[in-house]
């Protein structure tokens, strides 16, 4: 008996958002997304004001911490466009000198999150049973304390610094990610390729890391741009209150609580880097959206 | 002769609500080697679960399972693992028996990964044989299983199977999800794989038609027990059991026709 092997079955091209390539699939969420353009507009900026800030900045050694007393607390002008501080020092500088060490930090508190709680997440869902309950009570009592004070506590022990309210942001975060990353794996576990791979002998951590991971690999990325902006926030916040960087650095939060005494005369000084911080944080959470369009295009948009 | 497979008095209870569930209520069977054991019953009769028990994927409540003499319930969890190679099992939803984000070429190497030494241009060269012998074309290793199918996708599942040159493989329901044309396609594919390889079935099927096809030996389930069993053509030709009548009657076409006919099941489109 042979095999009639007629014409080859023809790929489904119904799917019209798989037959177009990456690039076509960015172009046209671009080009219909006019939020998300906004949003990987903003990212772009911070990355290349991070990156290229001491070529950008027009007073780079003010954005540093060099004061200019004799230029205290101008007002916006032609030499300085976001005007001086308290020290004399150019506001749009430090500003730009300020991209690095925000995207910095929140990346890194970003990543040892996610390295901590995807794995943790990802056994706690596939293996269930006692680990599972273990592994989620312990995640509740990180989540059961307000984030921004189980992060003082933090701070308060290990010292202010900016490495120390990073180390502090990431133990509140992690258990996000664990919570984020169980119900996906609980939801892939009883998936009938999960039960074709231990039908095969796969040993538990390849089908894990293969099939458990892979396929929530998507949420996870679009969370973690989300929470990049987040941080970026929280670490400002940190700062604001005397806990996160400390001075001269050129932190947004820290620029922010510096001209919180002269709002009413010199509302430059703490409105410029409150903007940043906001425009960062919009710009993550437009990327995120904007990813999960991206790699899920069967989702409706409402 | 000690028999490939030999099932001894397999129980499986689920607890749902505080209630037990007989899923399987002490079945016994066996399979020699080189034959095809076909199992039919209604859906929720513990066909599949039986099917499960049987390569321990999950563990029975009691009872054991023997292959090739050796007692899979007394294995540790990687000797089990190892002991994989020499099963194989196909699923019925064929599409989502396969990584979405995987492409045949490494759906049909995981095996061969898993348990040979297989690397490099030696396991691209195996998988393009596996994938020859279902019948798929060596474009289709770069494909992802949405780009492919319902018959491809289970022609994979099939190489996938095959990849470790196993002497059983499960069927569970191969073909119910698939287009009357394809799964006569499928079926003759898996007779002639039978013959080259000298492999052994068991075939989880509803449709009698499929199980009378293919199977040298039939067991009939109902609520989780082996209400008869036999030589297909004598279970065909003479039911004892009363049930086994019932469904005989109730399956289309079979009182008229004994060839493969177009089953009378609506036909599942996989998306």
């Amino acid at each position: 008996m042979t095999i009639t092997q007629k014409k080859p079955e023809p790929a489904l091209k119904a799917f019209v958002p798989f037959g177009e390539g990456p690039l076509g699939r960015l172009g046209r969420v671009l080009r219909t997304d006019s939020l998300a353009a906004v949003g990987i507009g903003l990212i772009l900026l911070m990355v290349v004001l991070a990156v290229f800030g001491q070529w950008i900045a027009p007073f780079p050694e003010q954005g540093m911490g060099q004061t200019n007393i004799s230029q205290r607390n101008l007002a916006p002008g032609a030499l300085h466009w976001l005007g001086t501080d308290q020290l004399g020092r150019d506001v749009l500088s430090r500003i730009v000198m300020g991209a690095r060490p925000a995207l910095t930090v929140s990346l890194f508190v970003v990543a040892i999150a996610a390295l901590i709680g995807v794995p943790l997440g990802a056994i706690a869902g596939y293996r269930g049973g006692w680990l599972d309950e273990v592994l989620m009570r312990i995640t509740e009592v990180f989540q059961s304390f307000p984030p921004l004070l189980l992060a003082m506590v933090t701070v308060a022990v290990l010292g202010p610094s900016m490495t120390n309210a990073g180390i502090a942001l990431a133990i509140c975060w992690w258990p996000w990610y664990a919570r984020l990353v169980r119900a996906e794996a609980r939801s892939l576990r009883d998936r009938p390729f999960v039960e074709a791979a231990r039908a095969m002998g796969v040993p538990t951590w390849k089908i894990i890391g293969q099939h458990i991971l892979r396929n929530c690999s998507t949420p996870i990325l679009v969370q973690a741009t989300v929470d990049v902006g987040s941080v970026i926030l929280a670490a400002g916040s940190l700062a604001f209150i005397g806990l996160g960087a400390q001075p001269p650095s050129p932190d947004w939060g820290l620029m922010v609580a510096e001209g919180r005494g002269m709002v009413l005369t010199s509302w430059w000084i703490s409105t410029f880097p409150g903007l940043a911080i906001f425009l960062a944080t919009l710009g993550f959470n437009l990327l995120g959206d904007a990813l999960r369009d991206y790699f899920d295009p069967r989702q409706v948009k409402r | 002769m000690t028999a490939l497979l030999q099932l001894d008095n397999i129980v499986k209870t689920f607890r749902k609500q505080g209630k037990a569930f007989h899923a399987v209520d002490g079945v016994s069977l066996a399979i020699e080697s080189g034959q095809t054991f076909g199992l039919v019953g209604e859906s929720g009769s513990g066909k599949s679960t039986l099917a499960r028990c049987a390569l321990r994927l999950i563990p029975p409540t009691s009872g054991t399972s023997q292959l090739d003499g050796q007692d899979l319930g007394a294995l540790s969890r990687s000797q089990l693992r190892r002991a994989r190679a020499g099963t194989g099992m196909v699923f019925q939803n064929p599409v989502a028996a396969l990584n979405p984000r995987m492409r045949v070429q490494a759906l049909v190497a995981e095996p061969l990964i898993t348990h040979t030494r297989l690397r490099g241009p030696a396991l691209q060269a195996r998988v393009g044989e596996l994938l020859d012998r279902v019948g798929l074309a060596a474009e289709h290793a770069q494909r992802l299983p949405h780009q492919l199918s319902g018959g491809q996708c289970q022609r994979v599942g099939i190489a996938r199977a095959l990849a470790t040159n196993p002497k059983l493989i499960v069927l569970d329901e191969p073909t119910s999800a698939l287009d009357v044309s394809v799964q006569a396609q499928i079926l003759n594919l898996l007779r002639e794989l039978r013959e080259q390889h000298e492999l052994s079935y068991l075939l989880i099927s509803h449709d009698l038609e499929v199980v009378r096809y293919m199977s040298d030996y039939v067991g009939v389930m109902r609520q989780g027990q082996l209400v008869e069993e036999g030589p297909t053509a004598d279970v065909f030709a003479k039911p004892r059991h009363d049930y086994t009548r019932e469904l005989l009657d109730a399956s289309p076409g079979s009182r008229h026709n004994h060839q493969l006919v177009a089953s009378a099941e609506p036909v599942t489109i996989q998306l």
